[in-house]
């Protein structure tokens, strides 16, 4: 089904450990099998995508084929990191989804200018967020071509 | 799901014709309800958002709301084309899905890397089109929201 030749790696920021059982568990829910990692906030995100610190084993910490971003979290928020990702020549080939509780207007087109590949609001059913990954997947997993990292990486 | 009150929009920007047509047969077998528009070549694309040239003060003034580029056009390519729109304060929050022949790694990681919301490799025959635009229909139209002010119903009929 998957149009890429290695499995999907997703990797969510988001400082709400209820959140993140969610998405673990939509994406449990959601049949199609891929590896998603957690971080905790900017900070945590970039060091992660940086390698540093405690995510110095790319064997533990693969670098993601996706990023799903929340907005809304300590010492370094979402907006911040998005633009972080983006500016850097060796990071902005990776897709961010925003998924985030804001629905404002001011949120939705700052995400989308400084480069975000989708802006999800949170949906508040577990139902609802289901069906979400679900639509998620179907089109990064089974319809679109994401970059080979290998490649990315020279 | 989320309700609408208005027509979502894709602007395809394609030289084949015949790559056209594929797609506006798929359309009409998905059952899917959303406008189409075509553009040919990169200038015309440009022309188009800007309203400038054969399309100015085109009406209605409409701003889609996801572009689907090739990248081998005449004139201006979709590299070029796509470097031009996300480089457009006015115009780089609309998303840009890649739908090309190409299946180059190069391609795809460049697309990325100038802002490309998306790479589909396209299909040649009608239901892979249809599988492709119902995918597209349901992520970009009902999973996300979209920006702009034509888009603020959305978010108060949620």
């Amino acid at each position: 089904m998957s149009k890429n030749a290695k499995p999907v790696v997703f990797l969510m920021a988001d400082d709400d450990p209820d959140d993140r059982l969610l998405i673990k568990e939509a994406f449990q829910e959601s049949l199609i099998t891929n590896t998603i990692f957690f971080v905790e906030d900017g900070v945590e995100l970039m060091d992660y995508l940086h390698r540093k610190e405690k995510y110095k084993n790319p064997g533990d910490s693969p670098m993601p084929d996706l990023i799903l971003l929340d907005l809304n979290m300590p010492r370094k928020d979402g907006r911040e990191a998005l633009a972080e990702i983006k500016s850097d020549p060796h990071l902005r080939y990776i897709p961010v989804v925003v998924l985030t509780t804001s629905k404002a207007e001011e949120d939705i087109m700052r995400s989308y200018d400084i480069g975000a590949a989708g802006y999800i609001t949170k949906p508040v059913t577990f139902d609802g967020l289901v069906e979400a990954i679900k639509g998620l997947k179907r089109y990064w997993v089974q319809i679109v071509r994401l970059p080979a990292i290998d490649v990315a990486k020279e | 799901m989320q309700q609408y009150n208005r027509k979502n929009s894709i602007l395809i920007a394609d030289d084949d014709l015949d790559d056209c047509y594929l797609v506006e047969e798929a359309l009409c077998e998905s059952g899917l309800n959303f406008n189409l528009s075509f553009v040919h070549d990169g200038i015309e694309l440009l022309q188009y958002l800007r309203q400038l040239g054969s399309h100015a003060g085109s009406q209605p003034v409409h701003r889609p709301d996801l572009i689907l580029l090739d990248l081998n056009m005449p004139r201006k390519d979709g590299r070029e084309a796509l470097a031009e729109v996300k480089a457009d304060p006015n115009l780089r929050s609309i998303p840009v899905v890649v739908l090309s022949i190409s299946s180059a790694d190069e391609d795809i990681l460049r697309t990325y890397d100038m802002g490309g919301a998306g790479f589909i490799v396209k299909p040649t025959n009608v239901s892979d089109m249809v599988e492709i635009l119902r995918v597209l229909n349901e992520y970009w139209f009902e999973v996300v929201e979209l920006s702009g002010v034509e888009h603020m119903n959305r978010n108060l009929n949620n």
